[in-house]
């Protein structure tokens, strides 16, 4: 779907872009993660055509970037707003068609949508009349409104009460079932890490790591384990088999953090540990991808 | 529908709209007239109240000859002088002492008492009525008839032509001074208010946040330009409707007067020159200057004037408006954009003030003359000349420069723009603004 190549952009004495590459899959949902800062906005305003990058070039399904391109995507910015004093279905309409909609589609698809976000008599209100939770479900019509292939959402969830961030959750997985590819920024990972199919972390200018959020997980297994057993009773590492990182103990039961030794396997603790404890819970400790952002992150700005 | 189009349809249909705007299209027209109407009444209705001149004269040969006018009535008097000037002291209003010494031929001075400091019309009127009585007399002494006099009284209006090319024609420079202001005054005023309107809109959609959702979907220079030109339209709307509707009015208003006139003004003229007949020849010359200036408000070439005003409007809107928004797009609020618009506003100031001054005294001078020509002080430069008369190279010249300076003021705002309002938070300076324009893409 969209394919960016060796994008650099550079904003007088700082670089927020250096060399970064990525490939978003056909009906995938993207996450670009990253601090503040890192970049992301830069890389969005890039796909949207707001800025133009210094160098590299951005193909959508194989075609290099140009203004024809706008009305394929949907953008719902971090920084979000309305015109205040407009009404909503005035607005609504204003917006669609500087997406290239005719009118009578514009009115039809807005029509649409009010049911379906159960928005009817809001039409003739104005922004400045509605609560700041209704004025996103707005905002988000108006992104979607021209049925985008491709949908980039900046920070989605931010400024949604729980019950409106869920309707939205589910209506944008309605529309990825439906073939649009979806990309959101965001540097709330836990936000995205159960939506996202596939993953690039920025930082400071610079992509990371990218790839699909199992594979990345699974790269960044350590082999550790978390085990609970009913006794208080303590249990030492084995040479050669695990060491215990940490361990708690309550009056009842004890948990333990392990790290297993390279080629043991967790069936061999197992059968190690059953002898001497009741075994309550096994669970292998695989890192988040907030966990693996920190890592990273850290790792690089230590240098 | 052309995308700029759009924008143009909502920036037009959101002001025209509002209630602001209807509000100032039909209030101004209304507030102009009104000003009129009551100067108009003011002036039928609250004449000079009538001065008694009580006259003690031991002259004795000027009394009966002074002749009452609108505002004065001679009163002649033999009663003491002592007692007259009690009367005056213990408040006597309008009524003013005048004493003739008996050697006024020679001395050609008199004596006024009043309570109150009469206004300079007052004694003007007395002053020049003795002189003509005393020249009349000391003419007639040296033998010449009265009849002879009479018919070499002369009044002379100077009548200025103008030679150009086509010929002579008439021109006056008093019409010209009052149209160079009126222009002068209009232009700077729309100059400001519109572009002042473009540089709220564009805080209001940076403010709003809005500004990055309409650029994801049309182009920086779309969107600034769009503004631009509705904000223009919307000016331009004002103008027209305001021509219409002050006609319209001043129709209504002029038939309302008209019926009025008779009751008031023209019976009391009438009533003056049937009361006096020396009163008469004063006012058929009052008339006729009346109809001089009228004549020579004619001779001013309208055509070309408005012409002319909508050519500089359009121009000098598009240039400065260009300046305005891109001070828009680099602060957060209105409160920041001070520093900015000082420089930007400097020339026009610069030259409305002269305009009142300099460009007026010597409107062909080497100052007017450049101040037409650079593009940011031409809107204004040239229309206070255009009433003098300006060749038409310097004309052509001008109107092309002010068009360069439009595109190239366009060209240096859209750059700053497209970054400015991505801009949030950052406190922008002209060193920032450089940069701006600098970056690529």
């Amino acid at each position: 779907m969209l394919t960016i190549n060796n994008i650099v952009k550079q904003y007088a004495e700082h670089r927020a872009l250096d060399d970064v590459s990525l490939t978003v899959e056909k009906g995938s949902i993207f996450g670009l993660l990253g601090p503040n800062g890192a970049g992301k906005t830069s890389l969005i305003r890039i796909i949207n055509q707001i800025t133009a990058p210094d160098s590299g070039q951005i193909l959508l399904d194989g075609e290099i970037l140009q203004p024809k391109h706008i009305s394929r995507i949907g953008y719902l910015p971090e920084e979000r707003g309305l015109y205040k004093k407009m009404q909503i279905g005035d607005q609504l309409l204003y917006l669609a068609q500087l997406k290239g909609l005719s009118k009578n589609d514009a009115k039809h698809r807005i029509k649409h949508w009010f049911e379906k976000m159960e928005m009817q008599s809001w039409w003739n209100k104005k922004v400045e009349d509605l609560s700041k939770g209704m004025q996103q479900k707005v905002q988000f019509v108006a992104t979607v409104l021209h049925q985008p292939d491709l949908l980039i959402l900046d920070e989605p969830f931010s400024g949604f009460d729980p019950v409106n961030a869920d309707l939205i959750k589910r209506e944008i997985l309605e529309l990825n079932r439906n073939g649009t590819t979806i990309i959101f920024s965001t540097h709330r990972m836990e936000s995205v890490e159960e939506l996202c199919h596939n993953i690039a972390l920025i930082n400071k200018s610079k992509k990371v790591l990218d790839g699909a959020v199992t594979a990345i997980k699974n790269s960044y297994r350590e082999n550790k384990f978390k085990i609970t057993y009913l006794s208080s009773q303590e249990v030492a590492s084995v040479d050669g088999l695990f060491t215990i990182e940490e361990q708690q103990a309550t009056e009842t039961t004890t948990a333990l953090r392990i790290k297993i030794m390279d080629g043991k396997s967790i069936n061999r603790v197992l059968s190690y540990l059953i002898p001497l404890v009741e075994i309550q819970r096994v669970e292998e400790l695989i890192p988040s991808i907030h966990d693996i952002f920190i890592k990273e992150v850290t790792s690089i700005n230590a240098k | 529908m052309n995308k700029i189009l759009l924008i143009i349809h909502r920036e037009y249909i959101s002001r025209v709209k509002k209630r602001s705007f209807l509000l100032t299209t039909f209030l101004v027209p209304l507030l102009f007239i009104g000003m009129y109407a009551l100067i108009f009444y003011v002036a039928l209705n609250n004449q000079e109240p009538i001065t008694t001149v009580r006259v003690i004269d031991e002259s004795g040969f000027i009394a009966n000859k002074l002749t009452n006018t609108d505002h004065l009535l001679f009163v002649n008097t033999t009663e003491p002088v002592e007692e007259l000037k009690s009367k005056l002291e213990k408040g006597e209003e309008n009524t003013v002492l005048l004493i003739i010494p008996a050697d006024v031929s020679n001395s050609q001075t008199v004596e006024l008492y009043d309570t109150e400091k009469k206004g300079i019309n007052t004694l003007n009127t007395i002053e020049s009525k003795l002189s003509d009585i005393l020249k009349s007399k000391a003419l007639t002494e040296a033998g010449i008839d009265m009849k002879v006099l009479n018919s070499i009284k002369t009044n002379v209006t100077v009548k200025s032509k103008q030679l150009t090319v086509d010929g002579e024609k008439d021109s006056s420079v008093g019409a010209a001074i009052g149209i160079s202001f009126g222009l002068s005054i209009l232009i700077y005023l729309s100059l400001f208010l519109y572009g002042n309107q473009v540089m709220r809109g564009v805080i209001e959609e940076k403010s709003n946040r809005i500004i990055e959702v309409v650029i994801s979907s049309v182009k920086p220079f779309q969107l600034m330009m769009g503004k631009i030109i509705g904000i223009g339209l919307v000016g331009v709307t004002q103008f027209v409707l305001w021509i219409i509707l002050s006609v319209g009015m001043m129709g209504v208003a002029a038939a309302v007067i008209h019926n009025k006139i008779p009751e008031t003004a023209i019976t009391n003229n009438q009533q003056a020159i049937t009361k006096e007949n020396g009163n008469t020849a004063s006012n058929t010359e009052s008339y006729s200057k009346m109809q001089g200036i009228i004549e020579s408000v004619k001779t001013v070439d309208y055509g070309l004037i408005m012409g002319c005003f909508l050519i500089y409007f359009v121009g000098g809107y598009l240039l400065y408006s260009a300046l305005f928004a891109m001070v828009g797009s680099a602060v957060d609020s209105e409160t920041e954009t001070q520093q900015f618009m000082l420089p930007i506003i400097m020339p026009l100031l610069f030259t409305y003030m002269l305009s009142f001054s300099v460009l007026i005294n010597n409107p062909h001078g080497s100052l007017a003359f450049w101040l037409s020509m650079i593009p940011f002080t031409s809107p204004i430069g040239m229309l206070v000349r255009i009433p003098f008369g300006v060749p038409a190279w310097q004309l052509i010249l001008s109107i092309a420069l002010l068009i360069i300076g439009f595109l190239l003021t366009t060209y240096v705002a859209a750059r700053v723009y497209r970054i400015g309002i991505l801009m949030y938070g950052k406190k922008a300076s002209y060193r920032e603004l450089i940069k701006w324009f600098k970056y690529k893409g």
